[in-house]
């Protein structure tokens, strides 16, 4: 049976890892391949970095990151932020990403995930979308688009969008509530809900995680397919092993964590 | 020196099947030459995207007949998700399309109703002991993602089926030739063994049949 996904997620900025709180305040975490490693260890089911200060002289770096990181992680991982061309698209890839998420660019120009998806396959191919209740307390006025790192509104209806991008052949949505991310109170449950009825592709929940009862809410009334996170693991307030423990025993099903040297890991050494 | 070749034709993610070759000690030859096929001790079809663009880049690339000879003649060969659903007759994939046609049996959209593309980690159930699959559990989760699954017209073809919605074979294999739907260079330390006990039976004995290892009193 497929499993539900758990997805560290790591903001990148100048090569270090940071996260927003509401996408304004930033503290640092660390180095992202070694966290990266590290979380592969622990028991992460994919990766996602998103590059926050994507500016155009910063690819190298980035660039960088993302071949140093397919060295070391033996499970796939995404990469977003400043992509804008089918060039970046491919440079990434080529780089050793597994996907690469588009969100401001897709929104200024959907042709490009049809680029994308045609050119290397939907399912590398992530849109990414950041939405905002238009009335706080009302699911039923709908959620709007934001782009440029949620500075930006759009006009955009967030699940006519999420159908769109489908169509145009993504692969699968990364959805942020801008509403809920940073504040550990819980995913906006109506716009996961409303968004996984309206596609066929995975939906990933984002922004809002705080406890496990939160992953499992996502997972079920919001019907995600995977659950990214970032602070509450990055300062050690839970590990995944008892995020998966915890998510297993209420039926969801989970990948187990497996023990460090379970089979293919060092000294085999060279065949020949 | 060992031979071991990752063919390139122009699209999937080689960067990580090359490292997943790479951390069992063997440097890899990544090439489109299809001169290099014949040249190779050990070859490993990757890919990812759809049939069709699949079957183009293997003609463009003159690929099709260098791949379709060292299947016929038996020698080690390993196909990973793409390259897996190459082999068989034809996929329905944005309309039927053939495929090189080295194994008998079609590639179907999963069914209406679930979650498609199936992407994530599935488990593994054995079908049948191979040697290329000793040191990984039965039972072990892979990573996936695909839309289209393979339907083997014959089922000793299955090695491992793994179910969403539907059972399907996500390992089938013959003599030298074993493919995977999944993607075990991104399945953590299950998959690395997986790369690692190919490559080591390709490489030191010249054969990854269950044939060949029971012979030699070997595994599984």
């Amino acid at each position: 049976m497929l499993t539900k996904r758990i997805i560290p997620c790591f903001d990148v900025d100048q090569g270090r890892v940071v996260k927003g709180i509401s996408f304004v305040e930033l503290r640092d975490a660390g180095d992202p391949v070694e966290l990266a490693s590290s979380y592969e260890q622990a028991g992460a089911d994919e990766l996602v970095f998103l590059d926050i200060t994507a500016s155009s002289d910063n690819r190298p770096s980035v660039y960088d990151m993302v071949a140093r990181t397919a060295d070391q992680v033996f499970v796939p991982f995404t990469v977003g932020g400043g992509i804008r061309s089918t060039e970046d698209v491919r440079m990434m890839l080529e780089m050793g990403a597994d996907k690469v998420s588009l969100n401001t660019a897709a929104v200024e120009r959907p042709a490009l995930i049809g680029e994308g998806a045609h050119g290397f396959g939907s399912q590398c191919i992530v849109v990414a979308i950041d939405a905002k209740r238009r009335e706080a307390d009302n699911p039923g006025a709908g959620w709007e688009v934001y782009t440029h790192g949620g500075r930006t509104p759009t006009g955009i209806d967030a699940l006519g969008w999420a159908r769109e991008a489908v169509e145009r052949g993504s692969g699968e949505l990364l959805v942020t509530s801008m509403d809920k991310d940073g504040h550990q109170t819980g995913y906006d449950l109506e716009l996961l809900r409303g968004i996984s009825d309206a596609v066929e592709v995975p939906v990933i929940a984002s922004g809002g995680a705080g406890t496990p009862q939160h992953l499992y809410e996502a997972l079920t009334e919001g019907g995600a397919e995977a659950v990214l996170a970032a602070s509450i693991f990055h300062f050690g307030t839970y590990d995944i092993a008892d995020l998966k423990r915890y998510l297993s025993d209420r039926g969801i099903p989970m990948r187990p964590v497996e023990d460090a040297d379970a089979g293919g890991g060092s000294g085999e050494g060279d065949g020949a | 020196m060992a031979e071991v070749v990752i063919i390139d034709y122009g699209a999937g993610n080689l960067r990580s099947v090359a490292r997943a070759v790479r951390h069992a000690g063997i440097e890899p030859i990544v090439t489109s030459d299809p001169d290099a096929v014949d040249g190779a001790r050990a070859l490993i079809l990757p890919g990812v995207g759809a049939a069709a663009d699949t079957m183009a880049n293997l003609r463009r690339t003159n690929l099709v007949e260098p791949l379709r000879e060292y299947i016929a003649a038996d020698r080690p060969f390993l196909g990973v998700c793409m390259g897996m659903q190459a082999l068989f007759d034809s996929s329905e994939e944005g309309g039927e399309h053939e495929c090189l046609g080295v194994l008998p049996g079609r590639i179907v959209r999963f069914p209406g109703g679930l979650t498609v593309p199936h992407m994530g980690w599935n488990t593994l159930r054995f079908t049948r002991p191979h040697p290329v699959l000793e040191g990984v559990d039965d039972g072990a989760y892979a990573y996936f993602v695909h839309s289209y699954y393979p339907r083997p017209d014959d089922p000793a073809l299955t090695i491992a089926s793994t179910e969403h919605g539907v059972p399907f074979a996500s390992i089938v294999g013959r003599g030298n030739l074993i493919a995977t739907q999944f993607h075990p260079e991104k399945s953590g330390a299950a998959g690395l063994r997986l790369y690692d006990n190919f490559l080591r039976l390709a490489l030191n004995g010249g054969s990854i049949a269950p044939e060949a290892a029971a012979a030699t009193g070997g595994s599984a």
